[in-house]
């Protein structure tokens, strides 16, 4: 299972419409990205990173060739298809954390629990398991405006993460987070990678990321022009005793 | 799920409170607006109905066409054969003759001097034979200020300001002063015996009230009256009945050439009424359409705010995994629900402050002073069937449709940008 493909990307272009041209955002990315793997898109500003997470993520089309997740041609999905795939295969996480304020922490992580129709003792449960992983079982009542940006983002990788999907697509996940923050969430990601084997795929250009990554895919005005595989020897296994 | 919606429509204000706000004002104004033009103009017509113009009128054609200066030169004659035959062709309508007429009232002191003289206008209806109706329907019982209705031939009541204005009393001797049918000068002498407060500013100037025998004696009109007033049952005037009844008559006794052949005419046909009624209904179309038309746009705005605000919010929903579907249709949804309660708040404020202005009314007379209106000094608003739904439609329709439409946004952009709206 550790080597199922889950991503691939042949020949991706995506071209938005400017005035009257087009800016060619992403240009000829051929990428795959199989099970388990903790991988960041790394470059800078306006290189493509989340117009390639959104692609991925069944956001947004390509304009020309296929992106393959999970067995399926976003390309061939109808507006349910996508809301399934996302629904069922895939975590979010952002940079701005987009919790809802009118929601408590509880309510925001139970969320995609609901649209799966889960029943209510199983949504506790998994609700309760998730807020664990991320040490936020005393906040369950807490609406977003009363937490700080770590917790809030803490508990959108709990709402990502409750459903156990097999991908979470996270775009500048501590962009937002100070050092300390930075690290603490990183290292809850790279242990959920490891004990669940969730894949993670993050856009980041925050070094603290990048010193976390096992690959990391370089991106420059919408190619890839570096993809490399980072020895496991590093710094975070060491501080990390699993 | 439903649950889970509703929780966040309760606590974001935004989404709960201003709409049912904004809806009930908009619906309560509609219903409102609606119960008080349909009580004013109801009153207006029922007003003019009662004292003027009956459901039907009959006069001879000639005097139709100058009605307005009471020619009772021109009035009809056997009227009482007229009545019988009416009375046996349409039993259902209640069939009175009035004679109107114009003239001075005079009160002289002992020495037969004139002591208070105004110009009166004075109508002779049937005041004290035992099966008169129409004590009842100009209401004179609740109307009387001092002393008493006419119960014999001889006694008359005026309006009560103008007994004030001349300083006369009850139990005065009045003499009338007038013109007969055939145009010589009428005079004639009767005894106050009680004023009257119409709350019509038209006829609480100067008016008086007499038995119509005593009028046809003084005016010299035996068997003769210038109106015959035909009254629908309770007083609901059915405009299709009248024209119809009015074809009928016309067609049987009106003869073109003769001007002193009878003519029937409706309340609509009479003293420009029916154009002021078309008039009115024509504003209260025009107002309620250009009400709804701007609610709707105010709503739909509403909508469309708070949709716009929730672009983000939507665009993570869609990020989690909720259908594009699922979304529009609870935006929908939870317009209706907010529609139905403000429509519903809407509709119960405008009905009860309208049943109280039909219970209570306004009271207008200070607008009516110079006014020749057949109108009640005291308005009130008049609480109907469409008053349930004129508001409660409207509110509702105008929400979902602004939910609708605003919630377009939401299919036709790319998810990618909808939430790419809450990250900047
Ligand atoms: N909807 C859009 N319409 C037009 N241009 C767009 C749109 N979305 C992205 N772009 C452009 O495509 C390019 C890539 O954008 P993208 O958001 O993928 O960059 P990024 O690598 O994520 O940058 P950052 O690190 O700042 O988040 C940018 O130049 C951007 O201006
Ligand atoms: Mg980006």
């Amino acid at each position: 299972m550790k080597n199922e493909i889950l991503i691939t990307t042949a020949h991706l272009v995506k071209k938005f419409p400017i005035g009257g041209h087009f800016f060619t955002a992403l240009n000829d990315v051929n990428l795959t990205i199989r099970a388990g793997e903790f991988t960041g898109l790394v470059g800078p500003s306006g290189s493509g990173k989340t117009t390639l997470l959104n692609i991925i993520g069944a956001l947004d089309n390509p304009t020309e060739g296929v992106a393959v997740v999970m067995g399926q041609d976003t390309k061939t999905l109808n507006h349910k298809q996508a809301a399934r795939l996302r629904s069922e295969c895939l975590g979010f996480i952002f940079q701005t954390y987009n919790l809802l304020p009118v929601y408590t922490v509880f309510e925001n992580v139970e969320f995609p629990l609901l649209l799966l129709g889960i029943a209510s003792s199983d949504r506790k449960k998994s609700v309760m398991k998730a807020l664990e992983w991320v040490g936020l079982t005393d906040k369950v009542s807490s609406r977003p405006s009363q937490l700080s940006g770590g917790e809030c983002q803490r508990v959108s990788i709990a709402r990502a993460m409750v459903k156990r999907p097999k991908l979470v697509l996270a775009d500048e996940p501590t962009a937002n987070l100070d050092a300390a923050n930075s690290h603490n969430v990183l290292k809850m990601m790279l242990q959920l990678n490891r004990e669940m084997g969730t894949t993670f795929i993050f856009a980041s250009h925050d070094e603290k990321v990048i010193g976390y990554l096992r690959r990391k895919i370089g991106l420059t005005d919408g190619k890839v022009v570096e993809d490399k595989i980072i020895s496991t020897q590093n710094h975070e296994e060491s501080e990390t005793p699993c | 799920m439903i649950r889970f919606l509703l929780k966040g429509l309760l606590r974001d204000r935004n989404r709960s409170i201003f709409p049912v706000l904004v809806i009930s004002g908009g619906v309560m104004i509609t219903v409102l607006f609606y119960c008080w033009i349909f009580g004013v103009m109801g009153d207006v017509t029922q007003t003019s109905a009662k004292m003027d113009t009956g459901h039907v009128k009959i006069m001879t054609q000639a005097y139709a066409d100058i009605a307005g200066q009471m020619p009772n030169d021109l009035a009809l004659f056997g009227i009482g054969e007229m009545l019988s035959k009416l009375r046996q062709e349409y039993p259902e309508t209640d069939w009175v003759a009035r004679v109107k007429f114009g003239g001075l009232l005079d009160f002289p002191d002992e020495y037969g001097e004139t002591r208070a003289q105004g110009p009166v206008f004075g109508i002779g209806i049937d005041l004290i034979s035992p099966e008169s109706t129409e004590r009842k329907r100009l209401n004179l019982e609740d109307a009387l200020v001092q002393g008493r209705l006419p119960q014999a031939e001889g006694e008359i009541v005026v309006s009560e300001q103008f007994a004030v204005d001349l300083g006369v009393n009850i139990g005065e001797t009045a003499t009338l002063i007038s013109a007969t049918a055939n145009g010589s000068m009428a005079i004639h002498n009767f005894i106050l015996v009680g004023t009257v407060h119409f709350g019509v500013a038209a006829l609480d100037k100067g008016a008086m009230l007499a038995d119509i025998s005593d009028i046809q004696y003084a005016l010299d009109m035996e068997d003769g009256a210038g109106e015959i007033l035909g009254y629908f049952p309770n007083l609901i005037f059915d405009e299709k009945r009248a024209y119809a009844m009015a074809d009928q008559f016309n067609n049987a006794y009106r003869a073109v050439e003769d001007e002193f052949s009878p003519v029937m005419l409706t309340l609509k046909d009479q003293s420009g009424l029916g154009a002021y009624l078309d008039m009115v209904d024509f504003y209260i179309f025009i107002f309620l359409f250009g009400f709804i038309f701007v609610m709707s746009l105010v709503l739909w705005n509403t909508g469309l705010m708070s949709g716009i605000r929730r672009y983000g919010e939507i665009g993570v929903r869609l990020a989690i995994g909720e259908s594009k579907g699922h979304v529009y249709s609870s935006l929908i949804y939870e317009a209706i629900l907010t529609g139905i309660i403000g429509s519903a708040v809407g509709t119960a404020l405008g009905i009860g402050i309208s049943y109280y202005l039909q219970e209570v009314g306004l009271d207008i007379s200070g607008m009516t002073q110079s006014s020749t209106m057949m109108m009640s000094n005291v308005m009130r608003a008049r609480v109907t069937l469409p008053a349930f739904y004129v508001g409660f439609v409207p509110g509702l329709l105008a929400t979902a449709l602004g939910a609708v439409i605003s919630g377009i946004g939401v299919f036709r952009r790319q998810t990618s940008e909808l939430f790419k709206e809450l990250e900047t």
